[in-house]
């Protein structure tokens, strides 16, 4: 019988949530790496037992962690994330020239066909890959090397790399996101790059319409459909029906268009999640009222999915990698909280259970569905 | 070449990384610094490379400290000379996390 294998990345360690296709019952091992940031975790979808985990803290630096037996064992692989020839500089919040310097690993995005190979999203933003299943990283410097590198600068969570999408119908074509740089897209592999932030707004940079600069929260694919992308800006979700070279905005009737997260139904290119959040000064949901909504037709149109979720007194936030999709049918939808829930949904969004409800702050949740 | 041993304590999750106890023992060749106890250490335990020192500048992590026979030797230079007593093993060379509160 098929099943679902949750990783969660906390501030306190990884948990793993195991169930099998009734997604009923959970099983939690855990805490990994006891103690320690653990930011991301992903599994190859080459091989669903091969496990990919960013630890970093500000005492040991930048720790990876690979296991390849779907998380029962680990072992460390190379931590050594060195922009390749002279780093340049970046704007710091002052507006002044700082040296590039890598601090952590956000986001691995491992191959869809090879598990040797695997993507790591960096800050201070960078794109990185290793062919060898993580013993050694290489910088795909064309990206830092786009000629706007110099003009990008952090936002408060610093200046990461934080999406990666792979086009599974191109394997040329790659999906990153930078925040507060924006949205950009290769076409060659990773050695060129060009901005994709054609119709966002942005009222908190000068220039509103500006090429880079813009604080994408997260972008979401269906694969079936690789040129429609949906992003969590700041503020707005937003739409792209070209590969990112232009948007339009579908916040539609959202109490908030502010939020984190986004994803897309596992069998329904058109239905996408988000969960709002108030604003940017308040971190929280609106009303103390934690509601997923979803469009069935691709935004604009939102209904708010609350059975199950705390209605009254819910002031957690949902980070920007914490929502992820399994592929059974019904398409089970997870996400994690602040507040150290994991809520899952076997049934598209309609019913929502908490599967884990004390753990640490969650960074991240990532979902594998298993034969 | 003199060889000598040296103790090394670690904090809690570097003797996770590197699947050692509290202290390590290590034979370090030559004179005893902060620089080959650590280069040796690394040497032995490559799981720690990175966490202690930075990879490309080998400068300490800022949130660690070097102490040993009740001396903080965090700021010496690193090929500055660890005390006897650490070359001789009688004391161990400790790294420290800084405490942190919340």
């Amino acid at each position: 019988m098929a099943g679902v294998r949750v990783l969660v990345g906390t501030h306190r360690g990884a948990f793993i949530l195991t169930s099998d296709g009734k997604r009923k019952d959970w099983q939690v091992s855990g805490p990994h790496f006891g103690g320690l940031d653990i930011y991301h975790l992903k599994g190859s979808p080459a091989d669903p037992n091969r496990i990919f985990a960013s630890q970093a803290t500000d005492w040991f630096g930048q720790v990876v962690h690979r296991s390849d037996d779907g998380g029962a064992t680990w072992e460390t692989v190379g931590n050594e994330f060195g922009y390749r020839g002279d780093a340049g500089t970046h704007q710091w919040y002052d507006g002044t020239a700082h040296p590039w310097e890598f601090k952590r690993v956000w986001h691995f995005e491992p191959s869809l066909t090879d598990p040797d190979h695997v993507y790591a999203g960096v800050e201070d933003a960078a794109l990185f890959e290793s062919k060898d299943g993580g013993q050694t990283w290489t910088e795909l410097d064309g990206l830092r090397g786009h000629g706007s590198g110099p003009h990008w600068q952090p936002g408060a969570g610093g200046l990461c790399l934080h999406t990666i999408i792979l086009d599974p119908s191109d394997p040329q074509r790659i999906y990153i996101a930078i925040s507060a740089a924006g949205a950009f897209r290769t076409d060659d592999g990773g050695k060129t790059w060009k901005p994709i932030n054609k119709g966002l707004r942005s009222s908190y940079i000068p220039d509103p319409e500006a090429e880079v600069g813009h604080c994408v929260h997260h972008v979401a694919m269906h694969p079936a459909r690789p040129g429609v992308l949906f992003m969590q800006k700041h503020w707005d979700v937003m739409r792209s029906d070209d590969a990112g070279d232009t948007w339009h905005e579908v916040s539609g009737n959202l109490p908030s268009d502010f939020g984190f997260v986004i994803d897309v139904h596992a069998h329904e290119p058109e239905t996408i999640y988000v969960v709002p959040i108030k604003s940017d000064s308040e971190h929280y949901p609106p009303e103390g009222k934690l509601r997923v909504y979803r469009s069935r037709m691709g935004g604009d149109e939102w209904e708010a999915l609350t059975q199950g979720l705390p209605q009254k007194d819910c002031y957690h936030n949902v980070l920007r990698d914490a929502m992820s999709v399994d592929s059974l049918d019904p398409c089970g939808v997870y996400f994690g909280t602040t507040g150290g829930q994991v809520y899952a949904s076997a049934d598209g969004g309609d019913n929502w259970t908490a599967i884990a409800s004390d753990l640490p702050r969650v960074f991240s949740v990532e979902v594998q569905t298993l034969p | 070449m003199i060889r000598n041993r040296v103790r090394v304590r670690l904090p809690a999750h570097l003797r996770n990384l590197a699947k050692v106890g509290q202290e390590v023992e290590l034979e370090v060749d030559g004179p005893v610094t902060a620089r080959s106890v650590l280069d040796t250490l690394e040497a032995r335990y490559p799981a720690l490379r990175g966490t202690i020192r930075d990879h490309k500048t080998l400068e300490r992590r800022a949130f660690l400290r070097y102490f040993a026979c009740r001396q903080d030797l965090s700021h010496e230079p690193d090929d500055t000379l660890l005390p006897d007593e650490v070359a001789t093993g009688a004391e161990p060379f400790i790294v420290l996390g800084a405490i942190a509160g919340g």
